[in-house]
């Protein structure tokens, strides 16, 4: 028992996420506050996705279940697992049944790399990125053997879609990736890094991010990604593949009940993914902001207080909520509950207030504020922009992104080998 | 850290690997064969990653995905399920089968009984802190000239499937 405490304890004193350190335990902690975290996201996701629609369509969304619908995803989940199951006749068994969990893992597996801090990862690999990259494109073969599997015309064809839109996007993707990559290697030894924590750190001793680096290259290159990540989940602008005015619901179509939710959650935890990896590569991973500009112990207690005053401001928005509710003997389990949601939030931001949790928890808050900020771009994406043709969406991939990838790629290695190709042609 | 590189794990891919292998030529369904070889490729991008060697384990992961990917759309839009399901499978050439796996296992035994030369006698230094970067430098410096001709190769295959894809230039 005492041995066992012990292999606790080594982990706490050292400074390396756990897979670097070999710690089963810890490893184990890691991924399941990683997954539950996530399953988490998924569900506020699903709510404030309904929520920040009806708004922008000045709608009121979810208002039912719970205050401000707010229970509304749970109940909805709870439906999809009472929900019948059913496989069409012609459907190819095996691989219609493989097809979603496939998705899932795809989407469940890349979050192994994810750098929420520089200890706060379940582990970091040498090949970091171009893990997530892969283990992120094995996704689209779930979703054509799914399209596939069907057996049926619509989902087919959803699937066709989705593969040529994603093997086209990835591309340009890969170009604007390799760019910011471009970027580690500037530094004494000339060697760069595909670690996600590496490429962290490399921004933390350039003292920059890498959306401002060599302006407006980096700027440019984060713009190729974040338009070509919206591809790759297959979101509204790019949503061809599930449009659901010419294919009912694309290649999900013939999908219910519990493996349909599986797909709902592969999605949005793709997106969270894709959102990491741009957070990661270009805004400075769990970086606090101007970390070079507003430096000294004054800011850096300023900007720790930050994750506890979030919490105390949601707090306050539930307080105001309570004190708006209607007052009738019928809204009071529901008055009751929101105030408790609301206590629950501020007892949660009054612990992130004492300082040895505030710097722990610190760079999580950085890296999942990022996140979310993407993820809001995602539902604002979705309210906006005007569906686009399937033509158009290849034009966009192949003749504006992949040009401008393979000119920012070109640009950044010349300034970056600026210093010496000066040395060489003014002072051979 | 603690080496992951037991034999367990060796034959539990290496058999993985086999039996992936075997599905892919003895199943009459083409989208169940794509399906085989990928579960094959993912399974031998794990013995890379055993033999600390990450990059390639990565490389294999992203370009074959890439790669079935294609197969399978080829496989969905060129092939008919239903002809092929009464098709017969295997042509009648087992005599030279057997003569190309005998030479193979001979081979393969030969290497076995009288292949000691041929190997370093230490295992080698696993560099897989550096992976990455070992093979960035290698590829760029020492092997730059091979580097630059395979690319030439896929740059002309490029132009030749414009110029078959192209009615008119």
């Amino acid at each position: 028992m005492h041995a066992f405490i012990q292999y606790i304890q080594s982990y706490l004193d050292s400074n390396q996420t756990p897979g670097a350190a070999g710690n089963v335990f810890w490893a184990f902690i890691y991924i399941l506050l990683v997954f539950v975290g996530l399953s988490v996201a998924v569900i506020a996701m699903n709510w404030l996705e309904r929520k920040i629609l009806a708004h922008m369509q000045v709608r009121l969304g979810p208002m039912r279940v719970g205050p401000h619908g707010l229970l509304q995803p749970i109940a909805d989940a709870l439906k999809l697992l009472i929900k019948e199951d059913i496989m069409p006749a012609e459907a190819d068994g095996f691989v219609f049944w493989v097809a979603p969990f496939i998705v899932v893992l795809a989407a469940f597996t890349v979050f192994v790399v994810v750098p929420f801090g520089p200890t706060h990862a379940i582990t970091d690999m040498n090949i970091g990125i171009l893990f997530m990259l892969g283990v992120s494109s094995l996704s689209v073969l779930g979703i054509v053997m799914a399209g596939w599997a069907s057996n049926s015309h619509y989902p087919l064809i959803g699937a066709l879609r989705s593969s040529a839109q994603m093997v086209s996007y990835e591309v340009a993707m890969g170009l604007a990736v390799v760019s910011a990559i471009l970027m580690t290697s500037l530094n004494e030894q000339g060697t760069g890094t595909l670690s996600m924590i590496g490429i962290v750190q490399a921004q933390q001793t350039q003292g920059m991010w890498f959306i401002f680096k060599f302006f407006p290259l980096g700027l440019i290159a984060f713009f190729i990604f974040a338009v070509a990540m919206i591809a790759e989940t297959n979101r509204a602008p790019f949503d061809l593949p599930e449009a659901e005015s010419e294919l009912t619901a694309g290649f999900h179509t013939e999908y219910s009940g519990f493996r349909w939710s599986l797909f709902f959650l592969a999605e949005y935890s793709a997106m969270i993914a894709v959102s990491s990896i741009a957070v990661t590569l270009w805004l400075g991973g769990w970086l606090r902001p101007f970390p070079n500009f507003l430096t000294g112990p004054t800011w850096d207690l300023v900007f720790s207080l930050f994750p506890g005053f979030t919490f105390l401001f949601l707090a306050g928005m539930c307080f105001y909520s309570t004190a708006r509710m209607p007052k009738h003997p019928l809204f009071r389990i529901q008055t009751m509950g929101l105030a408790g949601f609301g206590a629950a939030l501020a007892l949660i931001g009054l612990v992130l207030f004492h300082p040895q949790v505030r710097l722990r928890i610190e760079d999580i808050y950085w890296f999942c504020a990022k996140v979310a900020a993407f993820m809001y771009l995602y539902i604002w994406y979705r309210g906006t922009f005007p569906r686009y043709r399937f033509d158009q969406l290849m034009k966009v991939g192949w003749k504006i992104l992949l040009p401008m990838g393979l000119g920012v790629l070109i640009l950044t290695a010349t300034v970056g080998l600026w210093p010496l190709i000066k040395q060489t042609i003014w002072h051979p | 850290m603690a080496p992951v590189a037991t034999p367990f794990f060796f034959y539990l891919l290496s058999g993985t690997m086999l039996i992936g292998g075997i599905l892919v030529i003895t199943r009459k369904n083409a989208v169940h064969s794509a399906l085989a070889l990928i579960v094959t490729l993912l399974a031998q991008a794990a013995i890379y990653l055993m033999l600390y060697a990450p990059f390639v384990a990565g490389v294999q992961i992203i370009l074959y995905a890439g790669g079935i990917m294609v197969l399978f759309l080829f496989v969905i839009m060129l092939v008919s399920i239903e002809r092929t399901m009464k098709e017969r499978q295997f042509n009648k050439q087992w005599l030279v089968g057997i003569a190309a796996a005998g030479a193979l296992g001979g081979l393969f035994m030969a290497v076995y009984t009288k292949g000691k030369g041929i190997f370093p006698e230490h295992a080698l230094p696993t560099a897989e802190a550096q992976n990455t970067q070992a093979v960035g430098s290698l590829l760029y410096g020492q092997y730059m000239f091979a580097f630059e001709i395979a690319s030439l190769l896929l740059l002309v295959a490029i132009i030749g499937a414009v110029v078959m894809a192209k009615k008119r230039i």
